[in-house]
């Protein structure tokens, strides 16, 4: 099996595993108590929230909100900062956003808040000038992400930051950057962010946890209600193996940036050199300055993705193409539509991304066996 | 051989995909995403729900082959859903069934069979087909009663070569046994009934939301023109209909044309219902050619009894006259032509003679 979708998920880190795994057993214990077992539990856990804070570059530990994903996160930062203290503040947000985001702003924009959604160029680009001549007196949080998921474009977030900055206003800058982390620095300076959404499966880490950094002062109403953990702003036991787990991924993936960025930057430019020898026509949807290391977005002209993708799955390869609802069913994608890009171009759409696990030769293989694939069916 | 399966998530198409891996075949697993709502809304009802997504996925899972549902939403609205309605609207009796056989199941999906790789398009229908030296023949099922030919009479010669029908051969009853016997969870689920993408409710109900012009109320009348009484759409009628007219004249009154453009809903005599024949338009024979002989048996509905007719040419359709006259043919549906136990054809009622 040749796997090549390691942007929906990828493998866990032995490391990982390793540093869940008391967490399952002997530290089973619920941080929000006072005994003992409680204790230690809760040590982990704000150990993990240190250590994250330091990897994001975040001023202090309790700026880490840990939650049950990359979209509980996004959830809470929109929502949170939109309706917080009962107001109804103003959204911005680009086109080509995760559902998490463009679901959400539009929830709210239902309960009240005004909603401004830009749109993006032909690669996928968002104009820092055209974010900031959107946001407003009443905007309460602009959010773009850091790149995006389908295409692999790499957002101008410092720019936008600054653009952003330069308006009157109190609107803070919320960045989804749950399939950027792996590959770019993602920190509080370098993304000039107040809030950043992070998930740990994207990282090598277990499903069902992520974080939100909030910068210190903002207040966030929460999305969940309860026991009041996390300061109030994320209800709810602690996932403790979850958190310790994607830490450590977190960690790893930080550690293995700059080596990732060559080694797997290398295979998938080998795989798509060698893709467009033989395949001319071949259209690469993203630009090529700025996008994630991993991503291989590519057009092919005349082939139906959604043929090409059970082709490839029976041949033993797997990948994706932008969307796939619950089903799997390839669905049209919101992004490739804001592109500008015609209902049949986009149907001709796939998605190849490699991960932490793939060597630089990977790509000739993955190459090979794609182009035996397509060779059939053109 | 590679064979693609279409399953809805039924018994028939998980058995008919379990007879071809017991067959020894390579064997795919696809489910037709159909339709949603405008807010992305599945139907709970039919053919095609999510439930029945998941039923086919398990049952797939179940017999070890590949299996993946594909996105059939857009073809499907536009050559099928849109066209029902405004078939409906224009008085026709449109066959949603047959047009979703002859654009989406055995049109698209049969090229996309062999885009696939696959060898021949599998599904649960009630039909056989049969080979000899004049070519493919296409026969009604082995079980009369979940006979399903009749939206089947546009397959052609082309189609058949390509088609496999393993169920046709059994009965309902040795289908379920089969379906026991492997386990499937799919065994005892009870056949679906409505159209698959109407959701809850029939396809009244759907008309009444997509189309409300065929909920206005309107005029029950006569076929002087002359007003009987008043109905609450026309969407509660069906030609040949006789209970719940709400008119009260002597002699027994019956729904003979429907008009949803002008609200209104003409009854007569039971011997106003009666057609001496139809003209078929888009007729399809399964031979490529005409009958040398023009006697035929025709079904002009799903659950008629075939009753015997002369096929006359009548330049780019065909008029069809029945040897008695037969009640409640509306134009829209499918008139098919039998002799005997094989499908010779048939077309879209296009008027009544």
């Amino acid at each position: 099996m040749l796997y090549l979708d390691h942007a929906a998920t990828t493998t866990v880190r032995p490391e990982v595993r390793e540093a869940m795994a008391p967490f399952f057993d002997e530290t089973f214990g619920n941080p929000s108590g006072l005994h003992q077992v409680s204790q230690r539990a809760k040590n982990a856990m704000e150990e993990a929230r240190e250590r994250a804070a330091e990897l994001l570059g975040a001023a202090r530990p309790l700026e880490i909100v840990f939650t049950a994903g990359g979209t509980e996160a996004d959830n809470l930062a929109l929502v949170g900062v939109a309706l917080a203290g009962g107001a109804r503040r103003g959204v911005v947000t680009s086109a080509i956003e995760h559902e998490a985001v463009l679901d959400t702003a539009h929830f709210l924009e239902r309960l009240g808040c005004p909603l401004e959604v830009v749109g993006v160029d032909g690669e996928g680009l968002v104009d820092p000038a055209e974010v900031a001549n959107r946001v407003t007196a009443v905007t309460g949080v602009v959010s773009v992400m850091a790149a995006n998921n389908e295409t692999g474009t790499v957002q101008p977030l410092r720019k936008i930051a600054e653009a952003v900055a330069a308006r009157e206003g109190a609107a803070v800058l919320h960045t989804d950057a749950v399939q950027a982390f792996i590959s770019e620095e993602i920190t509080v300076a370098s993304t000039g962010a107040d809030l950043i959404s992070l998930a740990s499966h994207k990282l090598g880490g277990p499903k069902g946890v992520g974080l939100l950094y909030v910068r210190d002062g903002i207040e966030l109403e929460p999305v969940l209600h309860g026991g009041g953990q996390e300061l109030g702003r994320r209800s709810g036991t602690h996932n403790v193996a979850g958190i310790v787990g994607m830490v450590a991924a977190m960690d790893a993936a930080v550690a293995d940036r700059h080596a990732f960025r060559n080694r797997v930057g290398e295979a998938r430019d080998r795989f798509e050199a060698a893709l467009r020898r033989a395949i001319p026509d071949l259209v690469v949807n993203a630009p090529v300055d700025a996008r994630l290391v991993q991503h291989s977005h590519i057009r092919l002209p005349g082939v139906s993705s959604e043929t090409l993708l059970i082709r490839l799955d029976q041949a033993g390869i797997c990948a994706a193409a932008g969307s796939a609802c619950q089903s799997g069913a390839v669905e049209i994608s919101h992004v490739l539509a804001a592109m500008g890009m015609t209902e049949t171009a986009a149907g001709e759409c796939v998605r190849f991304t490699f991960g932490w696990v793939n060597a630089a030769q990977d790509g000739d293989e993955a190459a090979q066996r794609v182009l035996e694939v397509v060779a059939g069916m053109r | 051989m590679k064979a693609l399966v279409a399953m809805s998530g039924g018994v028939d198409s998980s058995v008919a995909a379990a007879l071809m891996v017991e067959a020894g075949h390579e064997v795919i697993g696809v489910t037709l995403k159909q339709w949603e709502g405008p807010g992305g809304e599945q139907p709970t009802a039919g053919c095609c729900t999510v439930g029945d997504a998941e039923d086919a996925r398990r049952a797939a899972a179940q017999l070890g082959i590949s299996y993946y549902v594909l996105d059939y939403v857009d073809e499907f609205r536009r050559a099928v859903v849109d066209r029902f309605g405004e078939a409906y609207m224009s008085g026709l009796t449109p066959n949603p069934c047959v047009e979703c056989n002859r654009t989406v199941r055995f049109h698209a999906l049969l090229e996309r069979t062999a885009e696939l790789g696959c060898d021949v398009l599998v599904t649960g229908h009630h039909a056989r087909i049969r080979r000899d030296g004049a070519g493919y023949h296409l026969l009604v099922a082995a079980d009369g009663s979940k006979d399903q030919s009749y939206v089947l009479h546009m397959l052609g010669q082309h189609e058949l070569e390509h088609v496999r029908l393993p169920v046709g051969e059994m009965t309902k009853a040795e289908v379920r046994a089969h379906a026991a016997r492997l386990g499937l969870r799919t065994a005892a689920k009870p056949d679906s009934q409505d159209l698959c993408f109407v959701g809850a409710g029939d396809y009244r109900d759907f008309l009444r939301k997509h189309f409300p012009e065929a909920a206005r109320p309107g005029s029950i009348v006569d076929e002087s023109g002359e007003e009987l009484g008043r109905h609450e759409g026309t969407v509660d009628f069906t030609v040949g209909q006789r209970r719940g007219l709400g008119v009260a004249v002597g002699e027994p009154r019956y729904v003979v044309d429907i008009q949803p453009a002008v609200a209104t809903v003409v009854v007569g005599r039971r011997d106003a219902l009666l057609s001496d024949g139809c003209e078929l338009g888009d007729v399809r024979f399964v031979a490529g050619r005409p009958p040398v002989d023009h006697a035929v048996e025709v079904k002009v509905r799903y659950r008629s009894q075939p009753a015997p007719a002369r096929l006359e040419p009548n330049g780019d359709t065909w008029l069809v006259r029945f040897e008695e006259a037969q009640p409640a043919v509306a134009p829209g549906q499918a008139g098919v032509l039998y002799r005997g136990d094989e499908v010779l054809g048939g077309g879209t009622i296009l008027a009544r003679l």
